[in-house]
């Protein structure tokens, strides 16, 4: 929250470990691991993410409350991609029964 | 609260409905992060749908990222994390009321996302320029025209929503700028440009998110 | 507790005598108002209007209905007017009435606190719904659009030649009304609580809200790109849903109903919450189960989410995804039906009263569960394949939202009517129109049952003859259930002028709203209460009494 003042050094730090991860991610996109790519990228992707809420937008200092809120944004996330998902990943199960 | 005698909640900047200028504070601070989170869920459809037809079209998508310019692409994910670099600095400034500063890191931050959409309208030309654009005229050499003009649909929807964002975040910087120039922020009062920096910082983590899932899809090949 | 005392520390301190009401004139005083009361007002003004718009397109489709031939509208007309009565009843109606008119009034009195968070913001979700309002007029004016409510692509981005975007952008825009109003209402009751005013001690209207505020909040902004999507399809050839191009239509199926299933929930919910505050004061009773009328109503938004599958059993959906969605859909039966024992408990040994609000309450414990019940033949797979698309699944939820949604939000509007106007409205005409819904409801939706059952589809503007029986007595009952509607609008505005004038606590109600007058000052309380107590201790005031 408001109360909490972040020192500077910290903003720095975040921002070069960001810059290091967005270098490994296209680094990483170059090497072939077949469907581990898109696990790798997403990965750094959440880590990057992660960075920037705890320390950017303070939400390592911030009341139970907001983190709450941040776990509802991404469980409800997970709902709809994940139940959608309950239906296109298993149409083909059996196709040949339903055409 | 330093410059105002009254001692106890009565900020001037408290509003009637509170009782305290700390629930307002808090309150504004939360109101902000519920804010974002119907914004998670706003661009998570597009992320679903993505999820959807890049597990349909794996090769389309190929293709069709391997169309983007891989180096403005990464050049403008530096300048948005720069941005919030200096967005982070400027928050920092409103806290220890150095008033120089913040003006200095706001015009910053404006400057770097303005450097962002520069480089995106230099995309979007492009993506005219070469018929990229889905509909009638829409041009691919591939055999799967259909699921390409998927890939690119989604490639507009979801950068042009970021970018809208970019935009809506440009012009309130421009007015937070003017509101600083006029010493309106300090220490006793920096809700707004707080809140501000959680919205830009969420802009930008959308776009750690766009970045690899659009441009970097299959490089190795 | 409603002594009044000079107002100590609100500056600009206002004569006593004044209310929100006469606190200030003019149309300026009000289309700039920041009273979460006044804004409330300005709501239901617009609900209403939106209500009877809606109940128009109802009427003439019944008209239609009335003989087995299509004969007083085209195919094409008919098809506009049912999509024109959803979207008006559901985005406009519905979705608005309780939270945005009794919540926006009593959220911040019933907690003990001067105004929501967000005042500006408050007004601000008016003038968003009022947008959506014009955009919505003009796709009716400029000729209608004919695709159901649900805007099911590919026909809404390809074939129907109607004001598609029009429409679809009044949904969108309305949406971002909703979501404001839920933001407002979440920040409010996590922040603005009185002290003493625990989780617990709330009044379950405000649980009741505050999970209908979740819902808003979570899903609203799908429906809100789920649309945009479709303009962009629509408009300017941005395709995902094409199946032109290898497009699934089933994916806006599942992004619509990822929203528009919860928003069921948004609608039922606040009235829920209505029912609570009146079983017990009228029973004169605790609730029974207070924590679990409260946390079933947080389970009823969280599962809620959970089951949107169920409307795309026959759309192509995976079969495997369909036994999923039906499991889950079985589970909100659950904490409504807790809801509903909850309710029928507190009844019991009570001191029954049967005012108004009581008679509505009673309509609606006995429509809803017609309502939910029917719910769940419709969640079972295998008999949805022959229920899907009939009158079946109109008369389910229309037995929710008119029976269930609106007997409360019209049970809750007699209740607070002292609250909100300061006048009694008048008891026995009042009883008549109660009445008068109940049975015309019945009427109108219950034969609709069995003609779904019977095999007679949706949105037809023709059926076969044997089905006329039925669809006669449905039609017939449409005009008792619109005089039941009209009645309450004549004599809620006769009261607002000639009706007696209410005391502060007309109904002896527990409840900081009626600690303060009738109607409340502009800033609701001279000073913050301080809770000590439990909702609802009927026991108590009643032995005081003794």
């Amino acid at each position: 929250m408001s109360g909490h003042i972040v020192s500077r050094k910290v903003y720095f730090a975040i921002f070069l470990s960001l810059m290091v991860l967005t270098a490994a991610t296209v680094a990483a996109a170059f090497v072939n691991l077949g469907a581990l790519n898109v696990l790798v990228a997403l990965t750094i992707a959440v880590a990057k993410a992660t960075l920037v809420a705890l320390y950017f937008m303070n939400l390592r200092y911030s009341e139970r409350l907001t983190w709450v809120m941040v776990a509802a944004g991404v469980t409800w996330l997970g709902l709809l991609i994940g139940l959608t998902l309950s239906d296109i990943l298993t149409r083909s199960w059996i196709a040949g029964a339903l055409g | 609260m330093p410059d105002h005698a009254s001692g106890h909640a009565l900020s001037p900047h408290r509003q009637l409905q509170f009782e305290s200028y700390e629930q307002q504070q808090e309150a504004a601070t939360f109101g902000m992060w519920a804010f974002l989170i119907t914004e998670v869920l706003f661009f998570g459809g597009l992320f679903a749908a993505y999820t959807i037809y890049r597990l349909k079209y794996p090769a389309a998508f190929q293709k069709g990222s391997l169309t983007l310019d891989l180096y403005l692409g990464g050049f403008n994910t530096a300048v948005l994390i720069g941005s919030s670099l200096t967005m982070a600095l400027a928050v920092h400034a409103a806290q220890t009321s150095r008033q120089k500063a913040l003006v200095i890191f706001l015009a910053a931050t404006l400057l770097l996302g303005s450097v962002f959409l520069g480089v995106k309208v230099i995309e979007y030309g492009d993506k005219f320029h070469h018929h990229h654009v889905p509909g009638p005229d829409f041009r691919w050499r591939a055999s799967d025209r259909g699921p390409a003009q998927l890939y690119f649909s989604l490639y507009f929807a979801m950068t042009g929503m970021h970018a809208l964002h970019m935009v809506v975040g440009v012009v309130v910087l421009a007015v937070l700028i003017v509101m600083a120039l006029r010493r309106r922020f300090g220490a006793d009062y920096f809700t707004p440009i707080e809140n501000f920096g959680l919205y830009w910082h969420f802009v930008d983590i959308v776009w750690i998110f766009l970045f690899p899932l659009l441009y970097l899809i299959g490089r190795h090949g | 507790m409603q002594t009044s005392h000079a107002m100590a520390e609100v500056p600009g301190p206002a004569p006593q005598a004044l209310d929100y009401l006469n606190a200030d004139y003019g149309i300026r005083s009000w289309l700039f108002t920041i009273d979460h009361k006044r804004i409330a007002i300005l709501y239901l003004l617009m609900i209403t209007i939106m209500f009877v718009v809606g109940g128009v397109f109802a009427a003439a489709v019944r008209l239609e209905l009335l003989t087995p031939q299509g004969d007083a509208f085209e195919a094409d007309t008919y098809n506009k007017l049912f999509t024109m009565h959803g979207i008006v009843m559901i985005f406009f109606f519905l979705i608005p009435s309780i939270p945005a008119v009794l919540g926006n009034f009593c959220l911040p009195l019933m907690i003990g606190a001067r105004d929501l968070a967000f005042p500006r913001i408050n007004l601000l979700s008016w003038y968003v719904y009022m947008v959506g309002a014009v955009f919505g007029t003009f796709a009716i004016v400029a000729g209608g659009v004919d695709t159901g409510w649900t805007f099911y692509t590919p026909y809404s981005t390809t074939a129907s030649q109607t004001n598609v975007i029009p429409a679809v952008l009044a949904g969108f825009i309305v949406g971002f009304s909703t979501i404001l109003t839920g933001l407002n209402f979440i920040v409010t009751v996590h922040k603005m609580r009185a002290p003493g005013m625990t989780w617990f001690r709330m009044p379950l209207f405000v649980w009741a809200i505050y999970a209908t505020s979740l819902i808003q909040m979570l899903a609203t902004p799908v429906l809100a790109i789920t649309l945009l999507l479709l303009v962009l399809e629509r408009g300017l050839h941005i395709g995902i849903f094409d199946p032109a191009l290898g497009g699934d239509p089933v994916l806006f199926q599942h992004m619509f109903w990822f929203y528009s299933h919860p928003a069921v929930y948004i609608m039922i919910l606040p009235s829920m919450g209505v029912v609570s505050e009146i079983v017990t004061c009228f029973s004169r009773k605790q609730i029974f189960g207070y924590t679990f009328v409260a946390f079933s109503s947080l389970g009823i938004a969280v599962i809620g989410f959970l089951v949107w599958g169920h409307h795309l059993f026959v759309s192509g959906q995976s079969a495997y995804a369909g036994m999923l969605f039906s499991l889950l859909s079985f589970l909100v039966a659950i904490p409504s039906a807790i809801k509903v024992f909850n309710w029928t408990a507190t009844l019991y040994k009570g001191k029954i009263s049967w005012d108004t609000p009581m008679l509505y309450v009673f309509g609606f414990i006995g429509l809803f569960t017609i309502g939910g019940l029917t719910g769940l033949f419709l969640a079972a797979l295998g008999l949805d394949v022959h229920l899907t698309d009939t009158y079946f699944v109109v008369a389910h939820f229309h037995y929710i939202m008119v029976g269930g949604a609106i007997m409360g939000y019209l049970g809750g509007l007699h209740y607070w009517w002292p609250k909100i106007t300061g006048r009694l409205y008048p008891e026995f005409w009042a009883k008549i129109a109660a009445v008068n819904i109940f049975i015309g409801f019945n009427l109108t939706f219950f034969p609709q049952f069995l003609l779904g059952y019977l095999g007679m589809p949706r949105r037809y503007h023709a059926y076969p003859e044997e089905f006329q029986v039925l669809n006669v007595l449905s039609t017939g009952g449409a005009p008792v259930l619109g005089v039941g509607y009209l009645l309450p609008m004549v004599y809620l505005i006769w009261s607002m002028r000639y009706g007696p004038r209410a005391s502060a606590n007309p109904w002896r109600a527990t409840g900081l709203e009626w600690t303060t007058p009738s109607p409340p000052t502009t800033h609701n309380f001279e000073e913050v209460p301080v809770v000590t107590q439990d909702a609802y201790d009927y026991p108590a005031m009643e032995k005081k009494v003794a």
